[in-house]
């Protein structure tokens, strides 16, 4: 049986409370990691232990701290991604509701080992609730001395500062954020150079998602061995999953790194609703290409996922069942994307607009013989050809669909109508 | 505190000025509703920024009104999660119910009706946010009970004496 680490407090009333923090044996990792580690030695932990960001990438945390340069003059930032807009996503949120202690506590081991004294967490400003426990948090850690000047009788000094977003999934991206940030519309940088060297107001910068920040504390209390006991060990740890859609028990749920997706489907999850059958499930948010029902033993990594031709992005796990029609469900993700297409490159701003237009004209029972080639067609003019990874992300997830469910693309050409309807 | 003083205060988060821009357009929108034009140039005028940096925030992010919006802003996620339970049958019932349609304000005021991306509430869909408020597991007689409820809210308000009213943040 599998023992919570990240969603240990969630249950407990008041679970957003430093008492309640402090009584689970929080803020001891900072204060360890302040007694008994050099900055240096916490970066070193945390590459031992694999842990890999949570916000959709996978790329190893410990290495991207390492890109921090030692000397530098400028003050050195890190940002906490809290925008969480991947459709399906919801883990992010209920750690900062119920729990956000130890997202400051993350904040405050992870600012020690790059050397930070300012984060900026840049929430989505539809999270209310979310930012008012937050801010109530800070506030308490502040007068406990867990954020300030001197933390613990050390001399780290360290503030956080809650950044409201407002309404752009681009901010996702993690440019796109530095950029809103500084007070600027939200649109991808040209990389290099990377945050980690010229970041927010040109000083080095490292960006974490909140999930990523919580683990980091539990990995300086319980040692990179038992982080990596966890799961496979090129992806390890804990994992929230956020389960969704046509599905009995939709919710949170935290258990390893790498179980099969079939198993947090129809056993954690409970399956099919009454009478239905399971179709293809979304594994990570919406810019995971989709799996049909046979994929299912797939394993919930970043490698498994990949090699499967999707990806664990979010671990927003999007249930489909057998009363869904796939080119619905398809024109939705594409619609969703050219929304928030920022505008700043051709194939994502104008290639996504004629994909909307053809998907609704196929789904309206319009289309004609030859869309579904032309929407591959698009589809190839888009992948690998934008600034940033949405555009990449959109034709991902519908050549995933036109390619697993291409018999319901035609029978809407064909029959010039939706067969769900 | 004003409006000013709030921003002012925002603004000393940030070494930049210009990073404060968002935050102060979130002030000035709780504190007049929406951002017209003049509002925008208060705005920029406290901070000491440019002008156009002002506007083409305002402009970009979905959260920004530059038009007038109703007392209740009902945002429907229909994003896939949602539309998978259903949202879609639930936008057509509030267009029904309110005699408008997506996008619009009804004549009173009361309400403007807005279908939006994923609110990041996947657990409770169909999900709507309403003001500072999320609404999960909706249906149609949920709809209907919250839309009495907000209606009932407005004229428990309207009854009281306008100096007696609870003021905003």
């Amino acid at each position: 049986m599998f023992e919570p680490v990240l969603l240990k407090n969630v249950a407990a009333p008041d679970s957003h409370l430093l008492s309640t923090y402090e009584a689970g044996g929080g803020y001891q990792a900072l204060a360890k990691a302040l007694r008994e580690y050099t900055p240096d030695e916490v970066v070193n932990l945390v590459k031992q232990s694999n842990l890999r960001g949570r916000g959709g990438a996978g790329f190893p945390t410990g290495m991207k701290w390492s890109f921090v340069p030692k000397q530098v003059d400028k003050p050195k930032y890190l940002c906490c991604n809290a925008d969480e807009g991947e459709p399906g996503t919801f883990k992010d949120r209920i750690i900062m509701e119920r729990d956000p202690h130890q997202l400051i506590e993350g904040l405050a081991v992870s600012a020690y080992a790059i050397g930070a004294k300012t984060a900026y967490v840049y929430i989505r400003g539809e999270y209310v609730t979310a930012i008012r426990r937050l801010e109530q948090a800070i506030a308490e850690a502040h007068e406990k001395g867990y954020l300030g000047t001197g933390i613990l009788g050390s001399n780290f000094d360290f503030a956080v500062h809650i950044h409201c977003g407002a309404g752009a999934y681009i901010c996702g991206e993690e440019t796109a954020m530095l950029e809103s940030l500084e007070g600027k519309r939200a649109q991808p940088r040209l990389k290099p150079p990377f945050p980690a060297v010229a970041g927010l107001y040109a000083s080095p910068t490292v960006i974490n998602n909140v999930e990523t920040l919580a683990c980091v504390p539990h990995i300086v209390a319980r040692g990179a061995d038992w982080f990596r006991g966890i799961g496979p060990d090129k992806s390890p740890g804990p994992k929230l999953y956020c389960l969704s859609g046509q599905v009995r028990k939709p919710g949170l749920y935290e258990l390893p790194m790498g179980i099969p997706l079939r198993e947090l489907v129809e056993e954690h999850a409970g399956g099919a609703l009454p009478g239905r059958k399971i179709k293809a499930v979304i594994p990570g948010g919406v810019s995971a290409p989709v799996i049909p029902e046979h994929g299912l033993d797939v394993r919930m990594d970043f490698d498994s996922l990949a090699a499967a031709g999707s990806m664990l992005g979010s671990a927003g796990v999007i249930v489909i069942d057998d009363s869904t029609c796939m080119v619905k469900v398809a024109t939705r993700i594409i619609e969703f994307f050219h929304h928030e297409s920022c505008g700043k490159c051709t194939p994502c701003r104008e290639g996504l607009n004629w994909v909307v237009k053809v998907l609704r004209r196929v789904e309206g029972g319009d289309g004609a013989p030859g869309d579904l080639e032309q929407l591959e067609m698009l589809c190839k003019g888009i992948f690998g050809n934008t600034f940033c990874a949405l555009g990449d992300g959109a034709a991902m997830g519908l050549r995933a669909a036109l390619a697993h469910f291409r018999d319901e693309f035609v029978a809407h050409v064909e029959e010039r109508r939706c067969p769900f309807h | 505190m004003t409006m000013r003083e709030k921003i002012k205060e925002a603004a000393a988060r940030y070494p930049d000025q210009r990073s404060a821009i968002m935050p102060a357009l979130l002030i000035a929108q709780r504190e007049h509703g929406h951002l017209p034009g003049q509002v925008l140039e208060e705005v920029a005028d406290i901070l000491g920024v440019e002008r156009i940096w002002v506007y083409e925030l305002a402009t970009f992010y979905t959260l920004f009104h530059t038009e007038p919006v109703g007392m209740f802003h009902l945002q429907l996620c229909d994003n896939v999660s949602c539309m998978l339970c259903g949202a879609e049958d639930l936008l057509k019932h509030l267009e029904t119910a309110l005699a408008i349609r997506k996008g619009d304000t009804t004549p009173d005021g009361l309400f403007t009706l807005s279908s939006v991306e994923c609110l990041g509430a996947c657990e409770m869909a169909p999900v709507m946010q309403v003001g500072d408020d999320y609404h999960g597991a909706l249906d149609v007689a949920r709809i209907d009970a919250l839309l009495d409820n907000l209606r009932a809210t407005t004229e428990r308000v309207a009854s009281i004496e306008p100096s007696a009213r609870p003021q905003g943040e």
